[in-house]
């Protein structure tokens, strides 16, 4: 975890590694396994619909990376407010978005988040404080700090997890958003999930400097680096950073080094990168994997109840993929709403 | 249940493809995820992986297959205590997915030959009767925001040096004073980041006023406009709206050169979702300014330098709205229709002063709204002079002009008794030289001659 003194001085970027938390608790762990494997299995059946042709247009999945959300919403309070880019799916679930509706959109239904009108990128809840789901790179991260500006300027205690990606990172309007929020003290916490590819492009290739933590410190504003692949170290280091930001002292940047097994979107081959380098972060890397190993090593968990959670969250995506399907085209007459509130 | 594996779709527009390889074989233990089989299309190669847990069961096509179609069963897994007695009957192929997009809603319908005159669903503005004042536009502008952030706590103001420096045209005069430096913001010079904070500060339900100092530096903010704050609303289904006005002077100043010389309006105009005014005078400016303040949704304030310092009498009633949608009549005649907003208005007034005194009696139509436009007013109003001149300082390329030609089309067509005319900016970038500068901006004399020439006088 990052060292006290960059904490209390707020000057600065961290060096270190962030730590792995030991203190979570059985359950909590189970409820984060079962989280991450909704998120894993949710995604590989909208593969499927893909495939099927049920689900079209731009579907960008996030296999690999579900420890990165599921530990941080850990530390969300109701109140909070979230907001990412356009590999969304797994933040929805991590807010307790249902599946159902989140499928539905997928395949462009009236029981989609958005009554079909949105699509893969383009989904909201304001009961859950998720405000999207935004499809232009970097866009979201002014969005972010304007909701945590909200919460500020209302006093109401809450945070914006602002989620964006290395790619963003090198968007200009990244940095008119850190100078604001430190400017101001906005609380916000803003995680760059590195998945070491931004489309084709690998971070070395896109940019100057590759430790994306450090980003923030022109701005003063503190950062760490955290094992994306592991919830227990997320988990650990979002609990403190977010009890930084709470506490009002301003923003703070998380890199979480982390990895997506899949293309940038459905239709990209991945030919960047070689298989033996995706198979290896499978196999060495997974976060499933790992969780997993850590509760059977301590008996905190037996594999009948494994066994028990994947049934049900099993049941959860086929109900999801079933209501996706079976859910009407939204009707030609929404074509003219929602376009504006009527005054 | 065995799953069959269907053929998929790698991109939205692939049909069918090559079976190259298969990466697994009958009889192999299969997890989810794992790579079954390598597919070729004709853009690139890429992989089907398992979506399950179980054993390959069955390959249904071999590979090195060529044009297999997409759905086309290509495998079957078994689950988890299944045997190949469970394949049978599991190889049918499967009901077709319905790919044909649904049926199209009737687009807008033709105007019907008889042209019906539209019918507007926003109200008529109520007569004033209440106590007016004079005072100077930027008066107005700054009277309205006040009245606004005193009636709602939700209201604030931020922009470049709209604080300390009580803005660079000194529309937030005294704002810092009365409201402190929560509620008026100076922001750095960071329109994109500023403008996309208001958005999120407005998506949480805030109602910001975000001050661009010139609406030629919101071009590095458009994308947060058009693309966050214009689209959201359609694009929750409904559920998060962006109550945010944004708000600056528009178009030429004088004497600025190309890159401070622009008007906007026909940009903004073309988006849905947005709503976009233009006032003229300083009821305009109070109107239109509190109807956007009070709007839930996104609304942009093209205003004029030029104008800020022009003295109007106007309506002191905190409560004084003009209804976004409204044209109004400036001046009725029946010869020729003059339709102009912002600071074209005064043009076109002056242009109907010296028409009338050559005894063409002109109507001047003051847009005011540039989204929703009031078609059904403008259309009235060429039904009754039969003649369309409109005036823009834009250039003529897609502009507000060329919109309300085709409008006119559209609604009016069997009424025109002479060719729509637009006066517009030159289609030049704005030059420096004082003698360029007047031969860019429409002059009073080019409406006259315009109207002269659609009344064939």
């Amino acid at each position: 975890m990052p060292n006290e003194t960059r904490i209390d001085s707020g000057k600065g970027a961290g060096k270190g590694r962030a730590a792995r938390g030991e203190a979570s608790t059985g359950e909590q762990l189970l409820q984060d396994y079962r989280q991450m494997l909704l998120i894993r299995r949710f995604e590989e059946k909208a593969g499927q619909l893909y495939g099927m042709g049920l689900i079209a247009g731009f579907c960008h999945l996030y296999i690999g990376q579900e420890a990165v959300v599921v530990g941080m919403q850990a530390s969300a309070h109701q109140g909070d407010s979230i907001i990412t880019t356009y590999r969304d799916h797994g933040h929805m679930l991590a807010c307790g978005m249902e599946a159902k509706g989140v499928m539905a959109e997928l395949t462009g239904r009236s029981g989609g988040y958005s009554k079909g009108k949105g699509g893969s990128m383009h989904m909201f809840s304001r009961e859950k404080g998720f405000y999207g789901g935004h499809g232009i790179v970097g866009a979201s991260v002014p969005l972010g700090t304007g909701l945590a500006f909200a919460h500020k300027y209302r006093e109401d205690g809450g945070i914006c997890f602002c989620y964006f990606g290395d790619g963003a990172a090198n968007q200009g309007q990244v940095y008119e958003s850190f100078n604001m929020a430190s400017l101001w003290k906005l609380p916000i916490i803003y995680v760059i999930e590195n998945n070491k590819y931004g489309m084709g492009t690998s971070v070395e290739r896109a940019s100057a400097t590759v430790d994306l933590y450090r980003r923030g410190e022109a701005f003063a504003i503190p950062g760490v680096q955290v094992n994306g692949m592991d919830v227990l170290e997320v988990r650990a280091a979002g609990a403190e950073v977010a009890d930084y930001v709470r506490s009002g002292k301003g923003p703070y940047v998380m890199e979480m080094n982390t990895y997506r097994y899949r293309g940038h979107s459905m239709s990209d081959p991945a030919k960047y990168r070689t298989k033996e380098e995706v198979a290896k972060m499978r196999k060495e890397s997974d976060p499933l994997d790992t969780l997993r190993s850590y509760m059977l090593e301590r008996q905190l968990v037996d594999e009948a109840r494994l066994k028990d959670i994947d049934r049900d969250v099993r049941a959860v995506v086929n109900e999801a993929a079933e209501f996706a399907q079976t859910s009407p085209e939204p009707d030609p007459s929404e074509l003219f709403t929602d376009i504006l509130i009527d005054a | 249940m065995p799953i069959q594996v269907l053929m998929p779709a790698l991109s939205p527009t692939m049909v069918d493809g090559k079976l190259a390889k298969w990466v697994k074989h009958e009889g192999d233990t299969v997890a989810s995820g794992d790579v079954l089989a390598e597919i070729e299309t004709d853009k690139a190669t890429m992989e089907v992986e398992s979506v399950d847990d179980g054993v390959l069961g069955k390959i249904l096509v071999v590979e090195g297959t060529e044009g297999v179609a997409v759905n086309t069963p290509i495998a079957v897994i078994l689950a988890e205590g299944e045997d190949a007695a469970a394949l049978k009957g599991s190889v049918d192929v499967p009901a077709p997915v319905n790919m044909e997009p649904s049926t199209m809603p009737a687009s807008t319908p033709a105007p019907a030959p008889a042209q019906p005159l539209p019918a507007s669903d926003v109200p008529t503005e109520p007569e004033y009767t209440g106590p007016t004042a004079a005072m100077t536009v930027r008066e107005a502008l700054r009277d309205t925001m006040a009245e606004e952030m005193r009636r709602d706590g939700e209201v604030f103001l931020m922009g470049e040096e709209v604080a300390s420096y009580q803005g660079a045209y000194k529309i937030s005069q005294g704002l810092l004073d009365e409201f402190g430096p929560k509620r008026v913001i100076d922001t750095p010079i960071t329109e994109m980041g500023f403008a996309g904070l208001g958005v999120g500060a407005a998506f949480a339900g805030l109602k910001p006023i975000v001050e661009f100092m010139t609406f030629n530096f919101a071009m590095q903010a458009i994308d947060q406009i058009i693309n966050s704050a214009a689209k959201t609303l359609y694009m929750a289904g409904g559920q998060l709206g962006s109550p945010i006005v944004f708000r600056g002077p528009n178009g030429a100043a004088a004497r600025v050169g190309a890159q401070h010389s622009q008007c906007y309006a026909s940009w903004y105009a073309h988006c849905p979702g947005l709503k976009v005014v233009a006032p003229y005078s300083g009821a305009d400016a109070k109107g239109l300014l509190r109807a956007a303040i009070r709007d839930p949704n996104p609304v942009v304030v093209l205003e004029n330098e030029i104008l800020y310092g022009q003295t109007f009498e106007v309506p002191t009633d905190p409560d004084f709205v003009i209804p976004i949608g409204r044209a109004k009549i400036e001046r009725p005649g029946k010869d020729v229709t003059i339709v102009a907003f912002s600071r074209m208005v005064g043009v076109a007034l002056e242009a109907a002063a010296a028409l009338a005194e050559a005894g063409i009696d002109a109507e001047v139509v003051n847009l005011r709204s540039l989204r929703p436009i009031d078609t059904a007013t403008i259309a009235t109003s060429v039904r009754k002079t039969n003649r369309l001149v409109s005036v823009e300082e834009g250039w003529p390329a897609a502009g507000i002009g060329a919109e309300i030609a085709a409008l006119m089309m559209e609604h009016a067509f069997d009424y025109l008794d002479a060719p729509v005319v637009r006066v517009t900016g030159a289609d030049v970038p704005m030059p420096y030289a004082a003698n360029l500068e007047r031969l860019t901006l429409p002059q009073t004399q080019a409406v006259i001659e315009a109207a002269r020439s659609v009344c064939y006088r």
